[in-house]
């Protein structure tokens, strides 16, 4: 059991300054995220993509966004959970006992929800029967690739995962690559490469084609595959691979007891607590009257949540409000002179 | 200002007064139309905005722009007649326009 100030759900810009402004006023913090790196949506969607809209920063890519945020809370050397995500929160003597999918304990006076839009999941794919087969033949991420070996492998997608991994496994398994258009959205390099293994027949090429089931006794024998026109084909398969993207999910945060608004969670603007004492939500998935989706709403919003987390940490000490370009306790805490 | 029609997948239809300037999804969203969820809010990175456009209308809407059929790729069940409704500005001309929802936005 880890015992600290506060836990962050969700590594994205919101959470990590609210980490820094916790690191400021002298609070601990933990923060774990579903995804296998820091910087959520900004780096999981748009880390090319440049920003206009950070004040005082003319420009900066989501991935440039990340990393300063990093080094601005490098002094406090908080700890990280990634590829770890919050799964049940309990109430236990005025604090909250925190749960993770990877059986992490905390306990901690607050929590502070800076999920986005939810946890980043894989898509999967449409068809029911598929679901039987769900992570034993029926994958949508690869742990373990030499489990192909020798086998027919049936991949689904276009871009650049579905793509790496077709040309990865053809050396080895007898690979199929379905799309559902003639053209992809992978890198051209991997494209050409596709091209030319499907052309020496290393790899069997379907386009236009999209699943449309999942046969097979106990495992799995082969996948069905149809084009818009309504042809079908019956392609043999030990695994087929789906790369779709990621898609937001709310999972777990819906069944906290917290009261909901579609997929956002209501707060009050002075602390942006939720309906429950110590739980706290900021950043795209608090909702508000005149509540803007923009990462700078979401600093504000953490900033603010720090010093209500404060008062739950130390129920016993005055909050003083002071500026980093005066206070020397804030100074020592930075590591600067 | 255009009227557009919201067809749900279970063929409940909405119809309403979308302001030229809004996208399509937009015109969803502000009217709490089920079954366009708009995660990403209309930057075209999570495809939960999927509609189809049937032929007559899908090919006098303004074409699809770069990386909008990468991310149809990703959405739930695509075709052809497939497009995202963030990507659809309104404008007089799309007046009687009327958009099919998919079975869910995944």
């Amino acid at each position: 059991m880890i015992k600290t100030d506060v836990v962050i759900v969700g590594a994205g810009p919101t959470g990590l300054f609210c980490a820094h402004q916790l690191g400021i006023i002298g609070l601990k913090c933990e923060i774990v995220d579903n995804l296998d790196k820091i910087g959520g949506q900004c780096i999981e969607l748009y880390p090319d993509k440049p920003i206009y809209d950070i004040p005082a920063v003319p420009e900066c890519t989501g991935e440039e966004l990340t990393n300063n945020l990093i080094k601005q809370i490098k002094p406090f050397n908080f700890k990280f959970h990634l590829n770890d995500r919050v799964q049940e929160l309990r109430e236990e003597n005025e604090s909250w006992i925190v749960k993770t999918t990877n059986g992490k304990e905390f306990n901690t006076p607050n929590v502070v929800i800076a999920g986005g839009v939810g946890s980043f999941e894989p898509r999967k794919f449409p068809t029911k029967s598929a679901e039987k087969f769900d992570g034993k033949t029926v994958l949508y991420s690869i742990k373990d690739k030499s489990i192909f070996k020798d086998k027919s492998v049936a991949i689904f997608g276009g871009g650049d995962s579905a793509l790496d991994w077709a040309i990865e496994l053809s050396s080895t398994s007898k690979v199929s690559l379905i799309h559902r258009r003639d053209e992809f959205r992978g890198a051209p390099a991997s494209v050409q490469k596709i091209k030319e293994l499907s052309e020496k027949n290393k790899i069997s090429l379907f386009t236009k084609y999209s699943i449309k089931d999942v046969k097979g006794n106990g495992s799995l024998e082969e996948v069905e595959i149809k084009s818009e026109e309504g042809e079908s084909k019956t392609i043999k398969a030990d695994y087929v691979l789906g790369f779709f993207g990621l898609i937001m999910q709310l999972g777990p945060i819906a069944e906290w007891g917290l009261n909901l608004d579609k997929k956002t969670i209501p707060v009050n603007t002075e602390n942006f607590e939720t309906n429950k004492k110590g739980i706290f939500a900021i950043g795209d998935i608090c909702t508000y009257p005149g509540k803007l989706k923009l990462i700078l709403s979401g600093f504000h919003e953490g900033a603010l949540a720090a010093r209500g987390c404060f008062k739950h940490a130390r129920p016993n000490e005055k909050y003083r409000f002071e500026f980093t370009t005066a206070s020397n306790t804030i100074k020592d805490r930075l590591g600067v002179k | 200002m255009a009227k557009i029609k919201y067809i749900e997948h279970n063929g409940k239809e909405h119809v309403v007064e979308v302001q030229n300037g809004l996208t399509v999804m937009e015109g969803a969203v502000q009217n709490d139309i089920p079954g366009i969820d708009a995660d990403c809010g209309g930057s075209m990175s999570c495809a939960t905005c999927h509609v189809y456009v049937k032929e007559d209308w899908y090919d006098k809407l303004p074409k699809k722009e770069m990386g909008e059929d990468d991310m149809i790729d990703q959405a739930f069940e695509p075709n052809s007649s497939s497009r995202l409704s963030c990507q659809i500005m309104v404008s007089d001309d799309l007046d009687g326009l009327s958009v099919y929802m998919p079975e869910k936005q995944v």
